[in-house]
């Protein structure tokens, strides 16, 4: 990734920060990323800003092993696409777990943590993780 | 108007504007691989070249040039691209248009210029696609192509190319029973092709145990799931069928060009183990040629990963979803077979220059239905064939169905 300026990260911060996306009034759907139409109501349609639980599943899993130079310092870390329990899906990185025991259908929950440090002047960047809903997590700490 | 509009009023709208039969009266491709004593323009000039000479036509005959290029700005720190072809190969003054669309952009390259032949507006049209890839370090190069992915909320999130195919590839697992054996076969399979291809980046066979030990690259894709980073360039020449007997005694006849879009991020997908964008492309596509799926004698596919492969199959209506992978473990895709598909290796063995691979993909049809390509992997009586082109994790697709008659 080439480097990021901060209001690129500032802008998305509070969405990132609290697993902020949108919901149509009018037929109750809900958006991750947040989206500012609802393709079914369209211009009847009334968004709004809508906190997600941050409860989910895992729908689907990888483990990278070859990551770009900001991720590099995690490898083999686990990227998962996580069902929240609202219905939309989020991509984030899967913590406090071993990838050899991630699976389909694992029940998560959001965290906060840190995503990635850019060389020299770049800012660090915080946003959501997930990590296992059954406590299994803090025998890790 | 709140409603889509459906999809039957789009297809009237397309044979309203199509005025006359296309036909490809020249085709040709670069090597691919790493061309280090070649720079873009370079690769460009050897393909536009090539397929001038073999129509035997003036590059004063052609009327307009459309390029496909996914990012010159960061593999070689050039845009611009349209004129700089343009004018490297000599065409000014005639309208000269790049078109980007990441992997899909020789796609629609070659979409864009069917239609300006078709429409009536231009009778011989350069489509060309060009990609140089190895200027820079992989890490830029991998940060250039990560960009046909949603930044804000994929890449992001530390998602890699192959880390989104590697989902998808998690969850067809998941849902429909593919082992990791038969994405290694696609591999094995497209390393055969690709060794007979004298085109191709790699021309090594490669064996079942070779691809399954493989360093992993991001679960379950291992280094042989993924195509390499390629340069190259290919070039494709249009003319209304009509008048195309004048430069070719064998004209290929675009029966159709369809493209369509989804969504960039594959979270926010209908179903992440199947391509709308294909789907829909394809079922357009077969449509407007008026031609069945049985009909057609080969398939060139997106394998930008072995798991594009198997999906490809299902998406574009030669298998039932979840059913894909089966055609590739019992062998119908090798050529012989009853569906040969990326006889020319493929993106897997062929290489990937981005820009570039929808147009080459165009130029091995042409080649297979002429019966001009190296024997082994010749389809014998190639009468139809298609060639399918996706953008990112599957926001755009191109779908072209050729035939000799």
């Amino acid at each position: 990734m080439s480097h990021i300026a901060p209001p690129a990260h500032w802008r998305r911060a509070k969405e990132r920060y609290r697993l902020l996306g949108s919901k149509c009034e009018n037929c109750g759907s809900t958006f991750f990323p947040p989206t500012k139409v609802c393709p079914k109501c369209r211009r009847k349609g009334r968004i709004v800003q809508t906190e997600f639980s941050g409860k989910g599943k895992i729908y689907s899993y990888t483990i990278i092993h070859s990551a770009p130079k900001m991720f590099e310092k995690y490898t083999p870390y686990i990227l998962a696409l996580v069902e929240l329990e609202e219905g939309p899906k989020v991509m984030s990185q899967i913590v406090d777990c071993k990838p050899e025991e991630v699976k389909i259908g694992m029940a998560v929950e959001v965290c906060f943590r840190k995503l990635f440090e850019q060389d020299g002047e770049g800012i660090i960047s915080y946003g959501f993780k997930f990590r296992p809903a059954d406590n299994s997590w803090k025998s890790l700490q | 108007m709140h409603c889509m509009r459906e999809a039957s009023v789009y297809t009237e709208v397309d044979m309203m504007y199509k005025k006359r039969d296309v036909a490809i009266i020249s085709a040709a491709a670069t090597k691919c691989g790493e061309q280090w004593d070649k720079g873009l323009k370079d690769l460009a000039w050897e393909a536009g070249v090539k397929a001038v000479e073999e129509a035997g036509i003036s590059g004063k005959d052609i009327e307009y040039l459309v390029v496909g290029n996914m990012s010159g700005g960061m593999f070689v720190g050039q845009e611009h691209i349209g004129a700089l072809v343009a004018d490297f190969l000599g065409l000014n003054p005639i309208p000269s248009l790049r078109v980007e669309g990441a992997c899909a952009s020789g796609g629609i390259a070659f979409f864009q210029g069917y239609m300006a032949v078709a429409s009536g507006l231009y009778d011989i049209v350069a489509v060309g696609g060009v990609e140089k890839m190895t200027d820079v370090e992989q890490e830029h190069a991998t940060t250039a192509l990560s960009g046909a992915m949603d930044f804000e909320w994929e890449a992001y999130f530390g998602a890699t190319f192959p880390g989104i195919y590697a989902l998808m590839a998690r969850r067809y697992m998941y849902e429909y029973g593919l082992k990791k054996e038969t994405l290694a076969k696609v591999a094995v399979k497209n390393h055969y092709h690709g060794s007979m291809n004298s085109l191709a980046h790699f021309m090594n066979r490669i064996s079942l145990e070779e691809a399954l030990s493989a360093p992993m690259v991001a679960e379950p894709l291992g280094k042989y799931d993924c195509c390499p980073i390629s340069d190259g360039a290919a070039l494709v020449i249009l003319a209304p069928l009509e008048i195309a007997r004048k430069y070719t005694d064998t004209p290929i006849i675009v029966k159709s060009s369809v493209m369509a879009s989804d969504t960039l991020s594959l979270l926010k997908r209908r179903d992440i183990c199947t391509l709308d964008a294909t789907v829909n492309a394809a079922e357009k596509a077969f449509r407007l040629a008026h031609i069945e799926r049985s009909q057609v004698n080969l398939i060139e596919v997106h394998d930008c990963f072995t798991i594009a492969e198997v999906l490809a199959i299902e998406d574009l209506g030669f298998a039932k979803k979840g059913e894909g992978w089966k055609v590739c473990d019992e062998g119908q895709t090798y050529v012989g077979g009853n569906l040969p598909v990326n006889t020319d290796g493929g993106l897997k063995a062929s290489g990937h220059p981005v820009g570039a691979t929808g147009v080459k993909q165009i130029v091995e049809i042409v080649k297979q239905l002429r019966g001009e390509v190296e024997r082994g992997r010749q389809v014998n009586n190639a009468e139809i064939g298609l060639a399918h082109n996706v953008g990112g994790s599957g926001a755009t697709a191109v779908v072209t169905i050729l035939a000799r008659r």
